[in-house]
């Protein structure tokens, strides 16, 4: 518009056309790129999608409340979910302390060209991403029978799980505490304050919303994990909510893979009922952390 | 110790009557030891998991029945029969396949993703999609099992695509795996293509290189140590997935290479032999140590692997 | 701005501040200028034969904050033009204007007008990759690709697609930027292995390869030691036999021993500490700006008073 009123010459004789197949090939570039990475969301959504359908018309109060059936009709979740509360606490129990005291030693004690120090910090790396099903057989072998043979019990299926998450609990506490300025840690220092009044009082305090996203996140990861509950859960029919952490137990996904491997249909459907549950206790979860993120984490 | 020194010489003020009397400080200790012994217990898990594995498995070899050659080059996986046969490969072509098929799935979505995400998504659709691929990274695996056995196979794959599959199949195991472990390939790869230095960008740019040129001959060479990363680690989850295979795929061992049919896992095997009450002791019970220290020591090399890719990038970017 | 006609240069306006007497003034349009009397030398120069470049009132902006503003003067062919001032004056900024490298800053906004060979480069129907094949740059600091020395060159003959002996062309490419006697022997190697003083010249190369019209370089020496340095100022010497160059630098000596022209930018600080704008004081033949400069404040950061 411009060099017609100028009169100048055209674009195209300065700046050359450009060849339209490399056009094109930019456009189809970008296509397939959107497409690839709109796949897996596909699938995500049919997944979603295909277990409401099912699901949803199964789901009642006395869905919620009863206990597991022979008869589909009467078939309830209530000993899951009180199952899978259980483990929850359990799994918080044990992670919070040991995931944060093993993040602060890594991150304010441990002097990182020490070899020992070095092996612990490969270790947890390695731990993370070791199958969930090598832990469930650890947990067999050590928790229910051999050394602490706890038994089937919530307590055995609790510990386990918490092992699985363990490392990632670690991983993203250290995350948090590093995200402390070095500056906070050196003002409190200035003022006399001991290496440990330093992180109690001041590093500590200001990184609570990461780890308890890490903490969250964790949790609702340990509440999915069904292949370790195989090894030292086992049973899938149990007619009574825990009693305490001595008391045998199911749980959310192992309910839902007892349901799933009945050839019987109705059960399948009762198998995306429980999905349902499952699926809205993680999103209440993920919200938490997320909100806790958004809204308490500090900006440095 | 040179100012501490020349104090004394000097005969001057001692560091007590300037400073007051040095504290002992034990309760500052008792924490660092506590903390330490904490972050300990991680390694104390490992040596849980390698002793229990490596015990179970030597027991399982001394067993007259299993031999350490029938075991690793043997045909047939009968754990359970009263004649029982324990040679692991079938199980661990079942592993391969289905890693393979799941590779094939994750590897360009993967990777389509990272590069969308990190050279042209706007902000905005980032922080849309980052999210909702933590979601996806966040259904539990038993849901996607299902998913796999009741909507994939019969509606996709025998439906939509008229193949003809058994129920329990291999291929479906493999798709909805691939599909599983996309997350962690695209968040690896994507981190990697991130940390390429926009200078490297610009020069591309600077010579008349369009978007797509520099995305595929830039970014991607630049970062390929960590788009690697992000493949092993996905495979190592791929190998170590037991939910998915175990419902949609089978459970029966088999040399077949047809992804059509059944097929075990080494997952799988631990899972379905672990769900009944295997008496210890048994071979049936230290089989799935033995299986379990295979799948360990597999997984242990693949992360490695990854962990070393991943730092060699670090290495020259950062 | 389309009612300016590029024909007359400029046009006077009457709300201008007055320009300072001996000055050959051409004024540009600042009626909001914070600052009184910006005292263009020769802005669009109408002794400028062909220039490559012409920009009429540019102003870039980040976000809302304005980084540099009216920026109006013509670049001339096969010359070394030299942008100096403070740091955050904005003449990378406005560099970056030439070959729409701004573009990929989202935040970015370019108001006014750039011409090249009198074609708006902001016009909606220009490409910005064709312009940036016609408009070499080379950046602060060296930014070779991690590929052999060989790929490095060859990068951009092979985005654009040129026909040819890809060796050839490699070949004349480093000559041009007299690395060739260096280099020859190990093409295969990584670029990373290089010095520094050699990477930044794989860069000219690599710009070269594409036989650009103009090279623009963004201060090409602050990452490098004096001797390399000097080699590349005398790369500059022969290369403006062939291509027009615009050179940023922070050394005022560098644009003294290798520009034909300069111009010279300040910081203004304007009405907050906040709003630091960048502006063109002063536009000349390098010798004037240097020796006889018209404005007080060109003077006194040539002569090391301030900046």
């Amino acid at each position: 518009m411009t060099t017609a009123e100028a009169g100048e010459r055209p674009v195209s004789e300065v700046l050359g056309v450009p060849p339209a197949a490399h056009k094109a090939r930019d456009r189809g570039f970008v296509l397939v790129l959107a497409l690839l990475t709109s796949i897996a969301l596909l699938v995500l959504a049919v997944l979603l999608i295909d277990t409401a359908i099912d699901g949803v018309p199964q789901l009642s109060l006395s869905f919620l409340t009863s206990f597991p059936s022979a008869f589909p009709a009467k078939a309830g979740i209530e000993s899951a979910i009180t199952g899978t509360l259980w483990l929850m606490g359990v799994v918080t129990f044990v992670i919070v302390p040991l995931g944060v005291a093993s993040a602060l030693y890594l991150e304010e004690f441990a002097d990182g060209t020490r070899l020992w120090n070095r092996i612990i910090e490969v270790n947890i790396q390695n731990l993370a991403a070791v199958p969930s099903i090598v832990y469930g057989i650890l947990g067999l072998a050590y928790i229910v029978r051999g050394p602490l043979s706890l038994g089937r019990t919530v307590l055995a299926g609790g510990l386990t799980l918490a092992l699985v998450v363990l490392p990632v609990v670690i991983i993203t506490s250290r995350e948090a505490l590093r995200a402390v300025p070095p500056s906070i840690k050196e003002g409190a220092l200035a003022l006399g304050a001991t290496r440990w009044q330093a992180i109690w009082r001041q590093i500590l305090p200001s990184s609570i919303p990461g780890i308890a996203t890490g903490v969250i996140l964790s949790i609702s990861r340990a509440i999915g994990e069904t292949a370790p509950l195989i090894l030292v859960g086992a049973a899938t029919f149990v007619a009574f909510n825990p009693t305490g952490l001595d008391s045998p137990f199911t749980a959310l996904p192992l309910q839902i893979f007892s349901w799933i491997s009945q050839p019987n249909d109705e059960f399948r459907m009762l198998a995306a009922a429980a999905i349902i549950v499952l699926l809205v206790l993680l999103v209440i979860l993920n919200a938490v952390a997320i909100t806790l993120r958004n809204r308490y984490q500090q900006r440095w | 110790m040179a100012t501490s020194k020349a104090t004394s010489d000097a005969a001057g003020p001692n560091a007590e009557s300037v400073f007051g009397p040095a504290r002992r400080r034990i309760g500052e200790k008792a924490i660092a030891v506590a903390l330490f012994l904490a972050a300990a217990t991680s390694v104390v898990i490992t040596v849980g998991i390698v002793i229990s594995l490596t015990g179970e498995t030597l027991a399982f070899f001394a067993d007259q029945a299993v031999s350490v050659s029938g075991f690793l080059t043997g045909a047939q996986w009968t754990p359970l029969f009263s004649d029982p046969e324990f040679g692991i490969r079938p199980l661990v072509q079942g592993t391969l396949i289905i890693t393979g098929i799941a590779l094939i799935v994750a590897i360009p979505l993967g990777i389509g993703t990272a590069a969308f995400l990190s050279e042209y998504a706007s902000p905005r659709v980032r922080s849309a999609l980052k999210p909702t691929l933590e979601l996806l990274a966040g259904v539990p695996t038993v849901v996607f099992g299902y998913f796999a056995l009741t909507f994939f196979t019969p509606s996709i794959l025998k439906g939509l695509l008229g193949m003809d599959v058994s129920v329990f199949n291999g291929l479906a195991g493999g798709i909805i795996v691939g599909v599983l472990i996309v997350p962690t390939v695209a968040s690896v790869a994507e981190d990697a293509m991130s940390a390429v230095p926009q200078s490297l960008r610009e020069g591309a740019y600077g010579l008349g290189a369009s978007r797509r040129q520099v995305t595929v001959r830039v970014v991607v060479p630049a970062a390929l140590s960590g788009i690697t990363a992000g493949i092993v680690l996905g495979a190592s989850r791929a190998v170590g997935e037991t939910m998915v295979v175990l419902i949609a795929a089978g459970q029966v061992p088999t040399t077949s290479l047809d992804p059509r049919n059944p097929m075990e896992t080494m997952t799988a095997f631990i899972g379905a032999t672990g769900k009944g009450d295997v008496p210890t002791g048994s071979t049936g019970y230290k089989a799935i140590f033995a299986v379990g220290f295979a799948l360990f020591v597999i997984t242990l090399i693949l992360n490695t692997i990854s962990i070393r890719f991943v730092r060699r990038y670090r290495q020259v970017y950062e | 701005m389309s009612d300016v006609d590029p024909a007359s240069g400029s046009r006077d306006e009457p709300g201008a501040p007055p320009v300072s007497g001996q000055a050959p003034a051409v004024p540009a349009g600042q009626p909001h200028a914070p600052i009184p009397s910006v005292a263009h030398g020769d802005v669009i120069d109408h002794e400028i034969e062909n220039p490559v470049f012409i920009t009429e009132e540019l102003s870039v902006s980040y976000g809302s904050a304005l980084a540099v503003e009216d920026v109006s003067l013509s670049v001339p062919e096969k010359e070394i033009t030299a942008f100096i001032g403070p740091s955050g004056c904005g003449k990378s900024t406005i560099l970056r204007c030439f070959n729409r490298m701004n573009d990929l800053i989202p935040a970015a906004h370019v108001e006014g007008m750039v011409r090249y060979h009198g074609v708006d480069l902001y016009g909606s129907d220009v490409d910005s990759v064709q312009v940036r094949k016609r408009i070499g740059m080379v950046f602060q600091k060296p930014n070779p690709f991690p590929k052999s020395i060989f790929d490095n060159i060859a990068f951009g003959p092979k985005v654009l697609g040129m026909k040819g002996s890809m060796d050839e062309i490699v070949e004349q490419a480093l000559r041009r930027a007299s690395l060739w006697d260096d280099v020859k022997d190990r093409l295969k190697d990584n670029a990373f292995g290089m010095s520094g003083g050699q990477q930044q010249r794989l860069c000219i190369a690599r710009a070269l390869a594409t036989n650009p019209d103009v090279l623009l370089m963004d201060e090409p020496c602050s990452a490098l030691d004096p001797i390399s340095t000097g080699r590349i100022e005398d790369l500059m010497h022969e290369l403006k036999e062939t291509v027009s160059i615009v050179i940023v630098t922070h050394n005022m000596q560098q644009a003294a021993r290798v520009s034909d022209r300069t111009a010279f930018f300040i910081v203004d600080m304007g009405s907050s500490e906040e709003a630091r704008i960048g502006r063109l004081v002063e536009y000349g033949p390098t010798d004037r700006i240097f020796t006889n400069p018209h404005d007080t404040r060109t003077e006194e950061y040539v002569s090391g008073k301030f900046g």
